[in-house]
């Protein structure tokens, strides 16, 4: 699925998610529908004919033309303020893609999946359970979901609900925990990680998104935890 | 959008603080350039001799240009930038060897 033009797209809702992101659903007449991971380019054209792109992460996934994105507030950014505060339903943009063959999921592929996703990189790995969740058969899933805090948690009643459709949840608290939380508090460890992730002898494939810092020390423990590193796939969206 | 977004190629665009992404973040522009998702193009560095796919790899955005540094031995791999054009321009640096993946069949 190779799409070389820009697509007009028009967006059809736009979701409270938490304090910083939100949930956009884009109705895209000519998508030709995306697989779980891939992401989108979307283009933005000021008054002045100023254009300005970026990438966006695809919550949603298989055929169809509404194309769900989680958006979250990249402080000083250029284009997530405005499509975090200002965008409106009936906003015209432009978007190219799908894009990306490299992150993502294989339904076929019967290795366990580990997820591992720090703050919004929850976006392509919800698309990943989203349709974990629609394929009974498929190969069992854990995700490992870091954040901030509960608040700071994009699609958190959502990734709450996955617990009973294939995919084991655990949450990682960076800052607060909620009340009660027995675990610790804390950047993630090696000890935290192997509690919870598949062990290197299921030979599980991984998946890792969020900020590059993140991205790369957690793909560096579970490297050291024995995965194959051609089988940690990654995909890191800046920050520190 | 901002009213006071800095204008590309000026000199306050490129004073903008790099992002450090992935190669995934210039899929787009790549597609003006290979008939192929270009995320699963194996890239091998001359410098070190790692390959590995493209969207794994570091890269440097800052509007201007993207630099894909090799994630091992951080050599520039290619410089991605528009032309004047408004088309895509690549400059191939410590690339010793780059594999297209076989064209998705039609099933």
């Amino acid at each position: 699925m190779i799409v070389g033009g820009w697509l007009p797209a028009r967006v059809a809702d736009v979701l409270p998610s938490t304090e910083h992101a939100r949930v956009l659903r884009l109705d895209v007449p000519d998508w030709p529908g995306n697989l779980p991971g891939q992401h989108l380019d979307i283009r933005l054209t000021a008054e002045d004919g100023y254009q300005a792109e970026r990438s966006y992460s695809i919550a949603s996934y298989g055929p169809g033309t509404v194309v769900e994105l989680g958006v979250d507030t990249v402080p000083d950014g250029e284009v997530s303020p405005y499509l975090t505060e200002e965008v409106r339903p009936g906003d015209a943009l432009e978007v190219k893609g799908p894009l990306g063959a490299y992150f993502v999921w294989d339904a076929a592929d019967p290795a366990p999946v580990q997820l591992v996703a720090g703050g919004s990189g929850i976006v392509p790995l919800l698309a990943m359970a989203r349709a974990r969740a629609a394929t009974p058969d498929a190969a069992p899933f854990r995700l490992l979901y870091s954040v901030r805090s509960a608040a700071d948690a994009m699609y958190r009643d959502e990734v709450e609900r996955l617990a009973g459709t294939g995919v084991e949840v655990t949450w990682a608290y960076t800052r607060t925990a909620p009340e009660g939380w027995r675990g610790t508090v804390g950047r993630l460890s090696a000890a935290s990680l192997t509690a919870s992730a598949w062990p290197a002898d299921r030979t599980p494939v991984a998946f890792v998104c969020g900020p590059t810092g993140f991205v790369e020390s957690a793909a560096d423990l579970l490297v050291q935890a024995g995965y194959d590193p051609a089988r940690v796939r990654t995909e890191r969206f800046g920050g520190l | 959008m901002s009213p006071t977004h800095p204008a590309p190629g000026t000199a306050e665009a490129a004073a903008e603080v790099a992002r450090h992404v992935d190669g995934n973040a210039i899929l787009g522009m790549l597609t003006d350039v290979f008939a192929v998702d270009a995320s699963l193009i194996e890239l091998t560095c001359r410098a070190c001799g790692a390959n590995g796919p493209l969207g794994a790899t570091d890269v440097e955005d800052d509007r201007v240009a993207a630099i894909v540094r090799c994630r091992s031995c951080t050599h520039t791999l290619l410089t991605v930038s528009r032309a004047e054009s408004g088309g895509v321009q690549l400059a191939i640096g410590a690339v010793a060897l780059l594999v297209a993946p076989a064209p998705p069949s039609e099933s």
